[in-house]
């Protein structure tokens, strides 16, 4: 079955194919993000920029291009899936409309999946990719997330930040560094250069049972930090460097923290740990001592599915809609709001 | 109107009580640097309506829309805008067409698309917690004040002095406590 995948929720516009006549990352015949990609044919000439969340005049090349990549056509789809939520309305309506209105045209099955089953299913478009169950840490700049999963569509939340996600905490402390937003990768190339002694920043609820976050406390304890050293004269470089370390330690430590818990407290021995600040390196050196400690493995998909992408939407959408389900013809999804722990495995549409 | 909040606490229950004087409808503009208290005080004005969960910052969503009952309120964060436009995209003319309240965190990213407000906050880390400005935009956010200024009093009350205490009203900043 070939399936169109289509991401419109938040700021990113993504498309893929999905093949489930082959498996893992074989599977995926094209993917493309529209800020990846230069399309320069269609419009005679360079494109013009778009704003940001313009999904409406992106998402139709991109899926030309993505057809055009897999040298398929429209004809040879059989079926499309796109993100129902949760995510802005406004941009969910964008890929549902075009996602049913495309299905119905083509007379082919269509439906509407859940953004964050597409990350903790990413890995699976990996060479080796983690059996069921694992534990996932979704760790970005929208969310922070631990889930059981015991399968697809059988997610346990286990705990969540209460306020701001670690990526978001990240950015926020770039900027009280006069660092570029979004500056995550920026605050952790400075702390390279910084003195993990010097400061020590708390570990947010580490010091309780639980497997919630909570970031908004170190972000305002940052700031103090900083302007503590500005009101003393003694913000130099290196007082800069050494207040990203510390934050970092601290970012760090409490997530490494909480996945141990989540492991211990599941028994099992596969971590997955996917979104944005997944990426930074004192987070993976960490994880793979924890790891190893426990005869655990931890697996990370590739850079460019850790972020939003249709190629997670794809393959979700692929295995949903393979085993019968979709929704109901000019019944389109978008919901804002939707928790996790409220999908359940696929259900054919006619049983 | 200038109300000092010694702590979080006092910045959740200011929050409730503006929310309580809203009574369900209102453009509200958050004013305030990072880490000046703005999602802690939406908090409050979503405790108004009965929301007990986790207020998430709407940094990375941009909005984030909250149904209590049949009351909705819209937290939007409009920080990672590179363009007033961008609000279309994003629902934003639904959001300010509908019956609610809506809360927005940094609205000069939205300046020259979003309408005059009916209250703007300026919040500012002051030497001991925070300190709100409260200005009136509409006719709505005048009537929104004086009812926030009575509602000072009857707290004033409460605590068995007749009036605002000098100590509760120092350089005509009410201490909300």
């Amino acid at each position: 079955m070939r399936v169109l995948g289509i991401e419109t929720s938040c700021d990113e516009t993504g498309v893929a194919l999905y093949d489930t006549s082959l498996t893992g990352g074989k599977g995926l015949l094209a993917d493309a993000l529209y800020s990846q990609i230069a399309m320069h044919a269609e419009f005679g000439g360079v494109v013009p920029e778009l704003a940001s969340r313009d999904h409406t005049r992106k998402l139709l090349p991109l899926i030309e291009q993505v057809l055009s990549d897999a040298k398929l056509t429209r004809h040879d789809l059989d079926g499309i899936t796109y993100t129902a939520g949760p995510g802005l309305v406004g941009a969910l309506m964008v890929g549902a409309s075009t996602a049913h209105g495309m299905a119905r045209a083509l007379n082919i099955p269509v439906l509407g999946v859940h953004h964050m089953e597409g990350h903790l299913l990413a890995p699976m478009l990996e060479d080796e990719p983690p059996e069921f169950p694992f534990v996932a840490l979704l760790v970005s700049g929208g969310h922070t997330q631990l889930v059981e999963v015991q399968g697809l569509g059988r997610y346990q939340l286990l705990g969540e930040s209460v306020d701001d996600a670690a990526g978001e905490a990240f950015d926020k402390a770039a900027k009280m560094l006069v660092l570029a937003y979004p500056g995550g990768p920026q605050v952790a190339k400075l702390a390279e250069q910084g003195d993990p002694k010097r400061f020590r920043f708390p570990r947010p609820m580490t010091d309780r049972p639980g497997l919630d976050f909570s970031f908004s406390g170190l972000k305002t304890h940052t700031m103090t930090a900083i302007r503590q050293l500005e009101a003393a004269g003694e913000l130099d470089d290196q007082a800069r460097a050494d207040v990203a370390r510390a934050f970092e330690e601290a970012v760090v430590d409490t997530l490494v923290i909480k996945c141990r818990r989540a492991l211990d407290q599941t028994g099992l021995k596969r971590l997955v740990v996917a979104g944005g600040v997944s990426a930074n390196h004192r987070l993976r050196e960490r994880l793979h001592v924890e790891c190893k400690k426990r005869h655990a493995r931890a697996y990370y998909p590739r850079g460019r599915f850790c972020t939003d992408n249709g190629a997670m939407i794809a393959y979700v959408g692929a295995q949903r809609l393979a085993a019968g389900e979709c929704d109901t013809y000019g019944i389109m999804q978008a919901t804002p709001r939707w928790p996790l722990d409220q999908l359940t495995p696929p259900v054919a549409a006619d049983s | 109107m200038q109300v000092q909040l010694d702590n979080e606490e006092a910045q959740v229950a200011f929050g409730e009580a503006l929310g309580q004087v809203l009574q369900g409808r209102g453009l509200i503009y958050l004013e305030g640097e990072l880490g000046a208290g703005k999602t802690t005080l939406t908090r409050g004005i979503l405790r108004a309506y009965g929301h007990q969960g986790a207020v998430k910052s709407p940094t990375y969503t941009l909005i984030e829309p909250y149904e209590l009952g049949s009351q909705r309120v819209y937290h939007l964060d409009l920080y990672r805008l590179s363009d007033p436009e961008e609000l279309e995209f994003i629902g934003g003319r639904d959001v300010l067409a509908d019956e609610a309240v809506c809360i927005i965190e940094w609205p000069s990213r939205g300046e020259g698309w979003l309408p005059t407000p009916d209250l703007r906050l300026a919040l500012a880390v002051a030497e001991q917690g925070r300190l709100i400005t409260l200005t009136a935009c509409s006719d709505l956010g005048a009537r929104i004040l004086s009812l926030l200024e009575r509602q000072a009093h009857e707290v004033s009350q409460a605590s068995a002095t007749s009036k605002l205490s000098d100590d509760q009203l120092e350089n005509g900043v009410i201490q909300w406590k």
